[in-house]
Protein backbone atom coordinates (compact mmCIF):
# COMPACT_ATOMS: atom_id res chain seq x y z
CA UNK A 1 0.00 0.00 0.00
CA UNK A 2 2.78 2.54 0.66
CA UNK A 3 3.95 1.88 -2.91
CA UNK A 4 0.48 2.74 -4.22
CA UNK A 5 0.41 5.92 -2.21
CA UNK A 6 3.82 6.97 -3.44
CA UNK A 7 2.84 6.21 -7.02
CA UNK A 8 -0.36 8.14 -6.71
CA UNK A 9 1.51 11.22 -5.57
CA UNK A 10 3.26 11.40 -8.89
CA UNK A 11 0.60 9.81 -11.07
CA UNK A 12 -2.68 11.69 -11.23
CA UNK A 13 -4.32 8.67 -12.86
CA UNK A 14 -3.95 6.52 -9.75
CA UNK A 15 -6.86 6.86 -7.34
CA UNK A 16 -6.30 7.06 -3.62
CA UNK A 17 -8.43 4.95 -1.36
CA UNK A 18 -10.95 6.79 0.80
CA UNK A 19 -13.58 5.55 3.20
CA UNK A 20 -17.01 7.03 3.76
CA UNK A 21 -17.07 8.52 7.24
CA UNK A 22 -20.49 10.11 7.24
CA UNK A 23 -23.56 10.20 5.02
CA UNK A 24 -26.21 12.87 5.13
CA UNK A 25 -29.31 12.70 2.99
CA UNK A 26 -30.00 16.21 1.72
CA UNK A 27 -32.89 15.58 -0.66
CA UNK A 28 -34.66 12.50 -1.94
CA UNK A 29 -32.00 12.06 -4.62
CA UNK A 30 -29.05 13.95 -3.12
CA UNK A 31 -26.61 12.87 -0.44
CA UNK A 32 -23.55 14.48 1.08
CA UNK A 33 -20.64 12.14 1.79
CA UNK A 34 -17.76 12.88 4.11
CA UNK A 35 -14.85 10.76 3.02
CA UNK A 36 -11.46 10.30 4.66
CA UNK A 37 -8.25 8.87 3.24
CA UNK A 38 -7.54 5.26 4.21
CA UNK A 39 -3.93 6.29 4.70
CA UNK A 40 -2.22 9.61 5.31
CA UNK A 41 -3.87 12.98 5.01
CA UNK A 42 -5.93 14.46 2.26
CA UNK A 43 -4.37 17.01 -0.08
CA UNK A 44 -5.33 20.65 0.32
CA UNK A 45 -7.92 22.14 -2.00
CA UNK A 46 -9.27 25.51 -3.02
CA UNK A 47 -12.99 26.45 -3.20
CA UNK A 48 -14.34 25.50 -6.61
CA UNK A 49 -12.10 22.50 -7.27
CA UNK A 50 -13.34 18.98 -7.90
CA UNK A 51 -12.30 15.38 -7.38
CA UNK A 52 -12.77 12.35 -9.57
CA UNK A 53 -14.71 9.84 -7.49
CA UNK A 54 -14.37 6.20 -8.49
CA UNK A 55 -17.05 3.63 -7.70
CA UNK A 56 -15.15 0.39 -8.08
CA UNK A 57 -16.30 -1.70 -11.01
CA UNK A 58 -18.73 0.94 -12.20
CA UNK A 59 -16.90 4.09 -13.15
CA UNK A 60 -15.57 7.50 -12.27
CA UNK A 61 -17.20 10.93 -12.22
CA UNK A 62 -16.17 14.47 -11.46
CA UNK A 63 -17.79 15.88 -8.32
CA UNK A 64 -17.07 19.30 -6.88
CA UNK A 65 -15.89 19.60 -3.32
CA UNK A 66 -18.74 20.91 -1.20
CA UNK A 67 -17.17 21.00 2.27
CA UNK A 68 -17.77 23.88 4.57
CA UNK A 69 -14.16 23.86 5.70
CA UNK A 70 -14.82 22.60 9.20
CA UNK A 71 -13.13 19.24 8.62
CA UNK A 72 -9.50 19.27 7.55
CA UNK A 73 -9.09 15.49 7.53
CA UNK A 74 -11.29 14.55 4.59
CA UNK A 75 -13.35 15.75 1.65
CA UNK A 76 -17.05 16.49 1.48
CA UNK A 77 -18.95 15.78 -1.72
CA UNK A 78 -22.61 16.33 -2.47
CA UNK A 79 -23.83 13.84 -5.06
CA UNK A 80 -27.07 13.65 -6.96
CA UNK A 81 -28.23 10.21 -7.97
CA UNK A 82 -28.63 10.80 -11.69
CA UNK A 83 -26.63 8.10 -13.51
CA UNK A 84 -25.01 4.71 -12.94
CA UNK A 85 -21.85 6.02 -11.25
CA UNK A 86 -23.50 8.76 -9.21
CA UNK A 87 -26.18 6.28 -8.13
CA UNK A 88 -23.50 3.87 -6.91
CA UNK A 89 -21.65 6.64 -5.06
CA UNK A 90 -24.81 8.07 -3.57
CA UNK A 91 -25.67 4.61 -2.28
CA UNK A 92 -22.38 4.13 -0.39
CA UNK A 93 -22.73 3.44 3.32
CA UNK A 94 -20.45 4.47 6.14
CA UNK A 95 -17.23 2.46 5.95
CA UNK A 96 -17.48 1.81 2.20
CA UNK A 97 -14.37 2.39 0.12
CA UNK A 98 -14.10 4.50 -3.02
CA UNK A 99 -11.26 5.84 -5.14
CA UNK A 100 -10.40 9.53 -5.30
CA UNK A 101 -8.22 11.45 -7.72
CA UNK A 102 -7.71 15.13 -7.20
CA UNK A 103 -8.30 17.87 -6.38
CA UNK A 104 -8.28 19.27 -9.88
CA UNK A 105 -9.28 22.46 -11.66
CA UNK A 106 -9.50 26.16 -11.13
CA UNK A 107 -10.90 27.90 -8.08
CA UNK A 108 -13.38 30.61 -7.22
CA UNK A 109 -11.52 33.96 -7.07
CA UNK A 110 -12.24 34.52 -3.39
CA UNK A 111 -8.84 36.10 -2.72
CA UNK A 112 -8.87 38.34 -5.78
CA UNK A 113 -12.38 39.48 -4.82
CA UNK A 114 -11.32 40.85 -1.44
CA UNK A 115 -12.40 44.45 -1.07
CA UNK A 116 -15.30 44.05 -3.48
CA UNK A 117 -18.97 43.26 -3.05
CA UNK A 118 -19.70 39.59 -3.67
CA UNK A 119 -22.78 38.09 -5.27
CA UNK A 120 -22.99 34.32 -4.91
CA UNK A 121 -25.72 32.93 -7.15
CA UNK A 122 -26.62 29.26 -7.13
CA UNK A 123 -29.23 27.16 -8.85
CA UNK A 124 -30.21 23.74 -7.56
CA UNK A 125 -27.25 21.51 -6.82
CA UNK A 126 -25.02 24.41 -7.89
CA UNK A 127 -25.02 25.52 -4.29
CA UNK A 128 -22.72 22.60 -3.44
CA UNK A 129 -19.63 23.77 -5.39
CA UNK A 130 -20.21 27.27 -4.01
CA UNK A 131 -20.38 26.24 -0.36
CA UNK A 132 -16.59 26.25 0.13
CA UNK A 133 -16.47 29.77 -1.33
CA UNK A 134 -19.32 30.92 0.90
CA UNK A 135 -17.60 29.45 3.93
CA UNK A 136 -14.36 31.18 3.01
CA UNK A 137 -16.06 34.54 2.50
CA UNK A 138 -17.98 34.30 5.76
CA UNK A 139 -14.87 33.23 7.68
CA UNK A 140 -13.11 36.31 6.33
CA UNK A 141 -16.16 38.57 6.27
CA UNK A 142 -14.28 41.79 7.06
CA UNK A 143 -12.26 41.50 3.86
CA UNK A 144 -15.31 41.92 1.62
CA UNK A 145 -17.87 44.59 0.93
CA UNK A 146 -21.52 43.63 0.75
CA UNK A 147 -22.19 39.91 0.44
CA UNK A 148 -25.34 38.40 -1.00
CA UNK A 149 -26.29 34.78 -1.58
CA UNK A 150 -29.08 34.17 -4.10
CA UNK A 151 -30.40 30.65 -4.43
CA UNK A 152 -33.01 29.20 -6.73
CA UNK A 153 -34.43 25.73 -7.18
CA UNK A 154 -37.51 24.02 -8.56
CA UNK A 155 -39.75 23.50 -5.54
CA UNK A 156 -39.54 24.45 -1.85
CA UNK A 157 -38.79 20.79 -1.02
CA UNK A 158 -35.72 20.93 -3.29
CA UNK A 159 -33.89 23.54 -1.23
CA UNK A 160 -30.37 22.24 -0.70
CA UNK A 161 -28.54 22.82 2.62
CA UNK A 162 -31.78 24.17 4.04
CA UNK A 163 -30.51 24.54 7.60
CA UNK A 164 -27.31 26.20 6.49
CA UNK A 165 -29.16 28.66 4.27
CA UNK A 166 -31.35 29.50 7.25
CA UNK A 167 -28.26 30.02 9.41
CA UNK A 168 -26.65 32.26 6.80
CA UNK A 169 -29.88 34.20 6.51
CA UNK A 170 -29.80 34.70 10.26
CA UNK A 171 -26.54 36.61 10.04
CA UNK A 172 -26.91 40.35 10.02
CA UNK A 173 -23.96 41.02 7.72
CA UNK A 174 -25.09 39.25 4.53
CA UNK A 175 -28.21 39.11 2.39
CA UNK A 176 -29.72 35.73 1.56
CA UNK A 177 -32.62 35.37 -0.86
CA UNK A 178 -34.22 32.11 -1.94
CA UNK A 179 -36.64 31.63 -4.80
CA UNK A 180 -38.38 28.63 -6.32
CA UNK A 181 -39.67 28.12 -9.84
CA UNK A 182 -42.91 26.48 -8.75
CA UNK A 183 -44.90 26.62 -5.54
CA UNK A 184 -48.39 26.65 -4.18
CA UNK A 185 -49.79 29.26 -1.86
CA UNK A 186 -48.39 27.52 1.23
CA UNK A 187 -44.93 28.81 0.27
CA UNK A 188 -44.35 32.34 1.54
CA UNK A 189 -41.01 32.99 -0.13
CA UNK A 190 -40.18 34.24 -3.60
CA UNK A 191 -41.49 32.48 -6.69
CA UNK A 192 -39.63 33.11 -9.93
CA UNK A 193 -36.26 32.50 -11.48
CA UNK A 194 -33.03 33.26 -9.68
CA UNK A 195 -31.91 36.12 -12.00
CA UNK A 196 -35.04 37.99 -10.87
CA UNK A 197 -33.51 38.19 -7.39
CA UNK A 198 -30.56 40.27 -8.57
CA UNK A 199 -32.36 43.65 -8.42
CA UNK A 200 -33.55 42.81 -4.90
CA UNK A 201 -30.12 42.98 -3.26
CA UNK A 202 -27.78 45.92 -2.84
CA UNK A 203 -24.36 45.92 -4.48
CA UNK A 204 -22.10 48.28 -6.39
CA UNK A 205 -22.15 46.95 -9.96
CA UNK A 206 -18.77 48.43 -10.80
CA UNK A 207 -17.12 46.84 -7.79
CA UNK A 208 -18.78 43.45 -7.59
CA UNK A 209 -17.53 39.95 -8.23
CA UNK A 210 -20.23 37.40 -9.04
CA UNK A 211 -19.81 33.67 -8.55
CA UNK A 212 -22.45 31.65 -10.36
CA UNK A 213 -23.10 27.92 -10.39
CA UNK A 214 -26.05 25.90 -11.61
CA UNK A 215 -27.48 24.44 -14.80
CA UNK A 216 -25.82 26.03 -17.81
CA UNK A 217 -28.99 27.72 -19.05
CA UNK A 218 -29.58 29.22 -15.62
CA UNK A 219 -25.99 30.51 -15.57
CA UNK A 220 -26.39 32.06 -19.02
CA UNK A 221 -29.57 33.89 -18.03
CA UNK A 222 -27.98 34.94 -14.74
CA UNK A 223 -24.80 36.24 -16.36
CA UNK A 224 -26.88 38.28 -18.80
CA UNK A 225 -28.97 39.67 -15.95
CA UNK A 226 -25.81 40.57 -14.04
CA UNK A 227 -24.49 42.39 -17.07
CA UNK A 228 -27.81 44.20 -17.46
CA UNK A 229 -27.38 45.28 -13.85
CA UNK A 230 -23.97 46.76 -14.68
CA UNK A 231 -21.58 44.03 -13.59
CA UNK A 232 -18.71 43.69 -16.07
CA UNK A 233 -18.35 40.34 -17.85
CA UNK A 234 -14.82 39.93 -16.51
CA UNK A 235 -16.17 40.09 -12.96
CA UNK A 236 -18.58 37.20 -13.48
CA UNK A 237 -17.37 33.64 -12.87
CA UNK A 238 -19.24 30.47 -13.82
CA UNK A 239 -18.56 26.88 -12.81
CA UNK A 240 -18.82 24.82 -15.98
CA UNK A 241 -19.70 21.17 -16.27
CA UNK A 242 -18.68 18.79 -19.01
CA UNK A 243 -18.00 15.08 -19.26
CA UNK A 244 -14.60 14.82 -17.60
CA UNK A 245 -12.46 11.71 -17.85
CA UNK A 246 -8.73 12.27 -17.30
CA UNK A 247 -9.23 15.51 -15.34
CA UNK A 248 -5.81 16.84 -16.34
CA UNK A 249 -6.42 18.13 -19.87
CA UNK A 250 -5.12 15.16 -21.83
CA UNK A 251 -8.04 13.14 -23.13
CA UNK A 252 -10.21 15.91 -24.58
CA UNK A 253 -13.54 14.57 -23.34
CA UNK A 254 -14.36 17.87 -21.67
CA UNK A 255 -13.15 20.08 -24.49
CA UNK A 256 -15.09 23.32 -24.60
CA UNK A 257 -13.98 25.27 -27.65
CA UNK A 258 -10.28 26.00 -27.18
CA UNK A 259 -10.40 25.08 -23.50
CA UNK A 260 -10.64 21.98 -21.37
CA UNK A 261 -13.12 22.33 -18.55
CA UNK A 262 -11.11 20.01 -16.28
CA UNK A 263 -7.91 22.02 -16.60
CA UNK A 264 -9.00 25.54 -17.56
CA UNK A 265 -12.15 25.22 -15.43
CA UNK A 266 -14.44 24.34 -13.90
CA UNK A 267 -14.45 27.96 -12.72
CA UNK A 268 -14.23 30.15 -15.80
CA UNK A 269 -14.56 33.87 -16.39
CA UNK A 270 -17.71 34.77 -18.31
CA UNK A 271 -16.02 37.10 -20.80
CA UNK A 272 -13.71 34.27 -21.86
CA UNK A 273 -16.47 31.76 -22.59
CA UNK A 274 -19.47 33.93 -23.37
CA UNK A 275 -19.27 33.29 -27.11
CA UNK A 276 -18.93 29.54 -26.55
CA UNK A 277 -22.05 29.34 -24.41
CA UNK A 278 -24.31 29.99 -27.36
CA UNK A 279 -22.50 27.84 -29.92
CA UNK A 280 -24.69 24.85 -30.77
CA UNK A 281 -21.75 22.77 -31.99
CA UNK A 282 -19.97 22.71 -28.61
CA UNK B 1 -51.60 64.98 -4.53
CA UNK B 2 -48.11 66.32 -3.79
CA UNK B 3 -47.59 63.33 -1.52
CA UNK B 4 -48.54 60.92 -4.28
CA UNK B 5 -46.31 62.72 -6.75
CA UNK B 6 -43.44 62.33 -4.34
CA UNK B 7 -44.19 58.63 -3.88
CA UNK B 8 -44.35 58.07 -7.64
CA UNK B 9 -41.12 59.96 -8.21
CA UNK B 10 -39.37 57.74 -5.67
CA UNK B 11 -40.70 54.50 -7.17
CA UNK B 12 -38.32 52.56 -9.43
CA UNK B 13 -40.90 52.38 -12.21
CA UNK B 14 -40.87 56.16 -12.62
CA UNK B 15 -37.10 56.64 -12.36
CA UNK B 16 -36.06 59.72 -14.37
CA UNK B 17 -39.62 60.32 -15.54
CA UNK B 18 -40.35 63.95 -16.53
CA UNK B 19 -42.08 65.91 -13.76
CA UNK B 20 -45.06 66.94 -15.87
CA UNK B 21 -45.80 63.30 -16.67
CA UNK B 22 -45.50 62.29 -13.02
CA UNK B 23 -48.05 64.98 -12.24
CA UNK B 24 -50.40 63.61 -14.88
CA UNK B 25 -50.11 60.05 -13.54
CA UNK B 26 -50.50 61.24 -9.95
CA UNK B 27 -53.91 62.55 -10.93
CA UNK B 28 -54.97 58.94 -11.45
CA UNK B 29 -53.28 57.56 -8.33
CA UNK B 30 -54.39 56.60 -4.84
CA UNK B 31 -52.80 54.83 -1.90
CA UNK B 32 -53.64 51.24 -0.96
CA UNK B 33 -52.92 48.94 1.93
CA UNK B 34 -53.50 45.20 1.64
CA UNK B 35 -53.37 42.85 4.61
CA UNK B 36 -51.74 39.43 4.24
CA UNK B 37 -54.08 37.14 2.31
CA UNK B 38 -56.08 40.00 0.84
CA UNK B 39 -56.44 40.02 -2.94
CA UNK B 40 -55.41 42.98 -5.04
CA UNK B 41 -57.44 41.55 -7.88
CA UNK B 42 -58.96 38.29 -9.12
CA UNK B 43 -58.70 36.53 -12.45
CA UNK B 44 -61.45 37.57 -14.83
CA UNK B 45 -62.27 40.80 -13.04
CA UNK B 46 -62.02 44.09 -14.96
CA UNK B 47 -58.47 45.43 -14.93
CA UNK B 48 -59.46 48.82 -13.62
CA UNK B 49 -56.28 49.60 -11.75
CA UNK B 50 -52.64 48.54 -11.65
CA UNK B 51 -50.32 48.76 -8.69
CA UNK B 52 -46.87 50.02 -7.84
CA UNK B 53 -45.61 48.10 -4.81
CA UNK B 54 -44.00 50.28 -2.15
CA UNK B 55 -43.60 47.63 0.54
CA UNK B 56 -44.38 43.95 0.85
CA UNK B 57 -44.76 40.98 -1.43
CA UNK B 58 -47.52 40.03 -3.86
CA UNK B 59 -48.06 36.56 -5.32
CA UNK B 60 -49.54 36.16 -8.79
CA UNK B 61 -51.58 32.98 -8.71
CA UNK B 62 -53.70 30.73 -10.85
CA UNK B 63 -56.52 29.01 -9.01
CA UNK B 64 -56.81 25.29 -9.61
CA UNK B 65 -59.68 23.02 -8.59
CA UNK B 66 -59.15 20.81 -5.54
CA UNK B 67 -55.66 22.10 -4.82
CA UNK B 68 -53.90 25.15 -3.49
CA UNK B 69 -53.53 27.99 -5.95
CA UNK B 70 -50.37 27.75 -8.07
CA UNK B 71 -48.04 30.70 -7.61
CA UNK B 72 -46.62 31.93 -10.91
CA UNK B 73 -44.33 34.55 -9.47
CA UNK B 74 -43.91 36.92 -6.59
CA UNK B 75 -43.35 40.64 -6.89
CA UNK B 76 -41.91 43.01 -4.37
CA UNK B 77 -40.94 46.57 -3.56
CA UNK B 78 -40.26 48.70 -6.60
CA UNK B 79 -42.17 46.42 -8.95
CA UNK B 80 -45.43 46.70 -10.87
CA UNK B 81 -48.43 44.43 -10.45
CA UNK B 82 -50.70 44.13 -13.47
CA UNK B 83 -50.38 44.70 -17.18
CA UNK B 84 -53.83 43.62 -18.34
CA UNK B 85 -55.07 47.19 -18.04
CA UNK B 86 -52.98 48.04 -21.11
CA UNK B 87 -54.79 45.93 -23.68
CA UNK B 88 -58.41 44.98 -24.37
CA UNK B 89 -60.42 43.26 -23.02
CA UNK B 90 -58.89 44.80 -19.84
CA UNK B 91 -59.46 41.76 -17.63
CA UNK B 92 -57.04 40.21 -15.15
CA UNK B 93 -55.53 36.89 -16.21
CA UNK B 94 -54.45 35.80 -12.73
CA UNK B 95 -55.13 36.47 -9.07
CA UNK B 96 -52.85 38.79 -7.12
CA UNK B 97 -52.64 38.08 -3.38
CA UNK B 98 -50.78 39.98 -0.69
CA UNK B 99 -48.35 37.50 0.87
CA UNK B 100 -47.53 39.98 3.61
CA UNK B 101 -48.64 43.48 4.45
CA UNK B 102 -48.50 45.40 1.17
CA UNK B 103 -48.47 49.12 0.69
CA UNK B 104 -49.00 50.16 -2.90
CA UNK B 105 -50.07 52.98 -5.13
CA UNK B 106 -52.95 52.11 -7.43
CA UNK B 107 -53.26 53.84 -10.79
CA UNK B 108 -56.77 54.09 -12.20
CA UNK B 109 -56.52 52.39 -15.57
CA UNK B 110 -59.32 54.19 -17.40
CA UNK B 111 -58.02 57.52 -16.15
CA UNK B 112 -54.46 56.80 -17.32
CA UNK B 113 -55.56 55.30 -20.64
CA UNK B 114 -57.56 58.47 -21.27
CA UNK B 115 -54.58 60.66 -20.52
CA UNK B 116 -52.36 58.52 -22.73
CA UNK B 117 -54.83 58.88 -25.60
CA UNK B 118 -54.92 62.63 -25.12
CA UNK B 119 -51.14 62.95 -24.70
CA UNK B 120 -49.22 60.49 -26.84
CA UNK B 121 -45.92 61.55 -25.30
CA UNK B 122 -47.25 60.25 -22.00
CA UNK B 123 -48.58 57.12 -23.71
CA UNK B 124 -45.21 56.45 -25.35
CA UNK B 125 -43.44 57.03 -22.05
CA UNK B 126 -45.71 54.52 -20.33
CA UNK B 127 -45.13 51.97 -23.11
CA UNK B 128 -41.36 52.46 -22.89
CA UNK B 129 -41.54 51.74 -19.18
CA UNK B 130 -43.87 48.77 -19.41
CA UNK B 131 -42.35 47.02 -22.44
CA UNK B 132 -38.97 46.13 -20.82
CA UNK B 133 -40.79 44.78 -17.78
CA UNK B 134 -43.01 42.61 -19.92
CA UNK B 135 -40.04 41.34 -21.96
CA UNK B 136 -38.07 40.59 -18.78
CA UNK B 137 -41.01 38.66 -17.36
CA UNK B 138 -41.48 36.78 -20.63
CA UNK B 139 -37.82 35.73 -20.56
CA UNK B 140 -38.09 34.74 -16.91
CA UNK B 141 -41.15 32.64 -17.73
CA UNK B 142 -39.23 30.91 -20.50
CA UNK B 143 -36.50 29.98 -18.04
CA UNK B 144 -39.10 28.91 -15.50
CA UNK B 145 -40.85 26.50 -17.85
CA UNK B 146 -37.57 24.98 -19.03
CA UNK B 147 -37.39 23.12 -15.73
CA UNK B 148 -33.60 23.49 -15.74
CA UNK B 149 -33.21 21.83 -12.36
CA UNK B 150 -34.78 18.57 -13.50
CA UNK B 151 -32.77 15.40 -14.07
CA UNK B 152 -31.34 15.08 -17.57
Amino acid sequence: MPLLTAAAQIDPFVPQLYKVAHVRRELSDVVTLEIKPSQGSRPSYAPGQFNMLYAFGIGEIAISISGDGTDSTGFVHTVRDVGAVSRAIAALDIGATLGVRGPFGTEWPVTAAEGSDILIIAGGLGLAPLRPAITHVLANRARYGRVAILFGCRHPEDILFHDQLAAWRGRLDIAVEVTVDHADSNWHGHVGVVPALIPRVSFSPHDTVALVCGPEIMMRFTANALRDAGVASNQIYLSMERNMKCAIGLCGHCQFGPTFVCKDGPVMRFDRIERLLTLREI
Amino acid sequence: MAGLEHILREHAFFAACPEDQIALVAGCARNHRFDPGQYLFREGDPANEFFLIRHGKVALEIAAPAQSPIVISTLGEGEIVGASWLLPPYRWTSDARAVELVRAVGIDAACLRGKCEADHHLGYEMMKRFAPILVKRLNATRLQILNVYGKR
